[in-house]
């Protein structure tokens, strides 16, 4: 595997003739690469209904395919790689179509550019999240696959003079059945740039896929498994120097006074960086930074919300949430079936705010010099890096480079870019790179935190338990409305609301309601699984409480639910058959369960719990079932789901980020815990064969999770916990 | 006040505070990156290093204790027949997402394995708890380091 982060690559004489015959519906145009070789464009096709404007506005290529006169294939593309198997598993699509060994193809990191590389669904952001890098690129990589296959057997008929019908790709060649001939790609690049691109091409079958739904080997293991990959935290430009930082304690204060005498006086320690709201200390190494910052003698100013308190903010929610917010989704007429109910069931929810600790702390690396700026980070949103780099320098955009690595853990937090910001603003006091480190407890303090949210919800029951009215509003930030605006309309965007509404259940009178409220002294952000890790539980733990309320078996009711939405009645059956649903188990352990259809895939899960007498809970055994699609790479998927069950467990028990005096509590993992390998369950993952376009993978599991095991405390203690993370001490077995 | 440390059966010298964390030698003194900075208070094992075959957190451990020890790190842990047989573990059974805590992890998994070639689930727990793994891999470290016990078995 060799990831290059050279220039975007240019198109030698790209055909723009060409473009005027351009079939709207075209997203792959081809033409010669520099040095000879065949260099194929793609537009990746916008979601959403964008697409006709997005080809009124003419063709934008954002990922190129070039096949060397060599014949190595080049992808370049704007994902990064964050431990998802991205790298593997979107090259394994032009593997495919190609008929070409995966390790042929060599994969370049798109350069920041978000003309060029914008996530169609993420409204033309250059971003890597919401799980899609797999659903924005299943059918045009595939596509652009199978056109240079027949350009390239286009072009070797025509030197052999035969029916390009006659011919096949295989193995990296052209071959001519009927005479034996064969010709290998790179010999015919250059031919192959100047046939024609064709209207329409055949993907292949399904059942003739060779690597797409075969395990592949992760193509960034190795360096990973002996100390040689180079995160963003382990560049180390000539001269470099270290700084760590002390920022505002309390969001929104400021630096009163700094008295740095001793700090300076620490061996190794450079420079004192003073700015509005932070102090960084440049060292020669990280020990005597973080010895220097210990010996600076700050004063803060506070600012306004030195007195906020967690309590606070959730009180502001659970307020808002007694008025009426904007409608997320309206079916039937809740109000006429609720008059008709039988049984009414209603429940408050709760969930906190949460940081991201991703394993490898905040850094960046930087070098402003007079004409320029250099930025060394491991970040998903590369364009914006280099924009806030050109905004805080002062500098044009194209006097800033950025240098993309590998992320040592994302999880929405290298969705910001404002670790880049402040590193670059200390930079500008610094001669020479400078590389900005912080420590976990600057990690943990001053995140961008997954929104604390307030549900309120009511459901109607007919006289055999059904649900006739379900009605759900909720309170709190909106990521979306800050980062992607566009996409925030009529008071709700399709993030803070994803899982809330289209559930798989059919529910005759269905009202959602939404409120933003944007909490005062602490900035949120997105964090893996995003709303449906808020909503999920909700919905599905409420879900459970209506079967409890209609003295039903919690899977037998959701199954009855099912009828119209057949693939989630699937996976729900296939997990709970396969976790042994129904079958006794000893007291105080019980069998949660949830079904979900986010990020385009449907997940059932059990969580086996067993909650000890003073109220430890452990999640022994987790059986999840996904229909994800068609399946890429199976070992990715269950990967990632193992992932995510053990990112939402977490959650579930331990996490919790909360304000004291506008001062985030918790500082390392001591006060915030993750999951370690004792506390761990066994997963089994289930995949359902499928032939529908895939779906995300990397978040679905955590939110699915949550439910599970608060479901499963319920069937274990009769407990119902709605609010995260879990109150151990309700759940003492009274003496 | 100058140093000289063993790192990988390399000696170097190095001019630091003697309280400085052997973590901080390595990574941006000496230049060798694979050890990784987490939380400096030995709480996730992301530093981990072998002293003397012992898996230690380096974030914690100051130069002037280091004295004549032997430092491994994960740049040199497959020379020892532990570490190889737990690196290729790793490989075959796909344990690694993002990464960043793993040569932690096959650190303290190869002095387990080192000292006790046939460890239960519970010696696994002991050992690697001090390991936080963001990504959660922990269902594949365990079946890897199982397999590479089992490659122990067999005369390996």
């Amino acid at each position: 595997m060799i990831l290059d982060h050279r220039a975007s690559p240019t198109l030698g004489s790209d055909r723009s003739s060409s473009l005027d015959g351009l079939s709207r519906r075209r997203f792959v145009q081809a033409g010669a690469a520099a040095g000879g070789g065949l260099m194929l464009s793609l537009n990746l096709p916008f979601a959403h209904g964008a697409a006709e404007a997005a080809e009124a506005a003419g063709f934008a290529p954002n990922a190129f395919i070039r096949i060397d006169v060599d014949g190595q294939i080049v992808l370049t593309m704007p994902y990064v790689e964050m431990g998802q198997g991205t790298y593997t598993s979107i090259p394994m699509l032009i593997a495919e179509e190609l008929e070409v060994d995966l390790k042929q193809v060599q994969l370049e990191h798109a350069p920041p550019n978000e003309k060029l590389y914008g996530n169609p669904l993420l409204g033309g952001i250059q971003a890597t999240g919401n799980s899609n890098a797999m659903r924005a690129s299943w059918q045009p990589l595939r596509q652009a696959g199978a056109t240079a296959r027949t350009m390239l057997v286009s072009a070797a008929a025509k030197r052999w003079n035969v029916d390009p019908a006659s011919c096949h790709a295989q193995s990296g060649e052209v071959r001519h059945a009927p005479t034996g001939r064969r010709t290998k790609y790179g010999e015919l690049a250059a031919d192959a740039a100047r046939m024609p691109v064709p209207d329409n091409v055949a993907l292949k079958r399904p059942e003739d896929f060779k690597l797409i739904g075969t395990p592949a080997k992760r193509l960034d293991t190795p360096a990973k498994v002996n100390g040689t990959a180079v995160y963003g935290i382990d560049v180390r430009p000539p001269g470099v120097k270290i700084a760590t930082l002390a920022q505002s304690p309390v969001f929104g204060g400021r630096v009163k006074s700094v008295d740095d005498a001793a700090a300076k006086a620490v061996k190794g320690v450079r420079q004192i960086v003073r700015l509005d709201d932070a102090v960084a200390v440049v060292a020669d190494h990280m020990g005597a930074a973080k010895k220097g910052l210990a010996g600076l003698k700050i004063e803060w100013d506070d600012g306004p919300h030195a007195k906020l308190n967690t309590d606070d903010i959730v009180g502001e929610l659970e307020q808002a949430t007694l008025n009426p917010g904007a409608v997320a989704q309206n079916i039937g007429n809740v109000e006429q079936a609720m008059a008709g109910a039988v049984t009414k069931v209603d429940a408050t929810y709760q969930v906190p705010f949460l940081a991201h600790a991703t394993m490898e702390p905040m850094n960046c690396t930087v070098h402003v010099r007079r004409d320029g700026c250099e930025v060394w980070v491991g970040n998903q949103v590369l364009a914006r890096a280099q924009a806030t780099a050109a905004q805080t320098t002062g500098l044009p955009l194209d006097k800033v480079v950025v240098h993309n690595h590998l992320i040592g853990g994302g999880f929405g937090r290298r969705l910001e870019v404002d670790g880049i910001t402040r590193a670059v603003e200390i930079a500008k006091h610094v001669d020479g790179p400078v590389k900005v480190v912080w420590t976990r407890e600057e990690d943990i303090q001053h995140d961008m935190y997954r929104p604390c949210f307030f549900d309120r919800l009511f459901a109607g029951l007919d006289e055999k338990g059904k649900p006739v009215a379900w009605n759900h509003r909720f309170a709190g930030s909106s990521i979306i409305a800050r980062w992607a605006p566009p996409l925030f309309n009529n008071g709700v965007d399709p993030d803070t609301t994803e899982g809330a509404i289209d559930l798989v259940y059919a529910l005759p009178n269905m009202h959602v309601e939404y409120l933003r409220v944007e909490p005062r002294g602490i900035p949120t952000a997105f964090w893996r699984s995003v709303g449906p890790s808020h909503n999920v539980f909700v919905t599905e733990s409420f879900m459970d409480e209506l079967a409890a309320a209609a003295k039903q078996d919690a899977v037998a009711y959701r199954l009855a639910l099912l009828e119209k939405t057949p693939r989630a009645k699937a996976v729900l059956a296939l997990a709970t058959e396969k976790a042994g649903w129904g079958q006794p188990l000893p007291q105080r352990v019980g069998r949660g369960v949830s079904v979900q259809f986010v990020f385009a895939t449907y997940m059932a899960q059990v969580a086996e719990v067993e909650v000890s007498k003073d109220g430890a809970v452990r999640v022994r055994r987790v059986v999840c079932a996904v229909d994800c699609g068609t399946v890429v790479n199976p070992d990715t998927v269950q990967a990632q789901i193992q992932s995510a069950i053990n990112f939402g467990i977490t959650a579930a028990l331990h996490g919790e980020i909360t304000l004291k005096d506008g001062r985030v509590e918790q500082a390392n993992f001591d006060t915030y815990q993750m999951l370690r390998i004792n506390e761990a369950p066994a997963i089994e993952v289930h995949i359902v064969q499928s032939r529908e376009p895939p779906g995300g993978m990397g978040e679905a599991g955590t939110s699915a999770i949550v439910p599970a095991v608060t479901n499963a405390i319920f069937a274990a203690t009769g407990k119902r916990l709605r609010k995260l993370p879990i109150d151990t001490s309700a759940l003492k077995q009274p003496a | 006040m100058t140093y000289a440390i063993k790192v990988n059966k390399n000696t170097h010298s190095v001019d630091v505070d003697g309280d400085t964390p052997l973590l901080w030698v390595l990574r941006d003194v000496l230049g060798m990156t694979g050890t990784k900075f987490g939380c400096g208070m030995a709480l996730c094992g992301a530093c981990t290093v072998h002293v003397d075959g012992v898996a230690t957190r380096s974030c914690i451990t100051p130069i002037d204790s280091i004295g004549t020890s032997e430092i491994t790190t994960i740049e040199g842990i497959g020379a020892t027949a532990a570490g190889a047989k737990i690196q290729k573990a790793w490989l075959d059974r796909e344990v690694v997402q993002c990464g960043y805590c793993q040569s932690g992890q096959i650190m303290s998994a190869s002095a387990l394995l080192a000292s006790n070639p046939h460890p239960t689930d519970a010696d696994i727990d002991d050992a690697m708890s001090g390991n936080i793994c963001r990504c959660g891999t922990y269902v594949r470290i365990r079946e890897a380091l199982k397999q590479a016990a089992q490659s122990t078995g067999q005369g390996g």
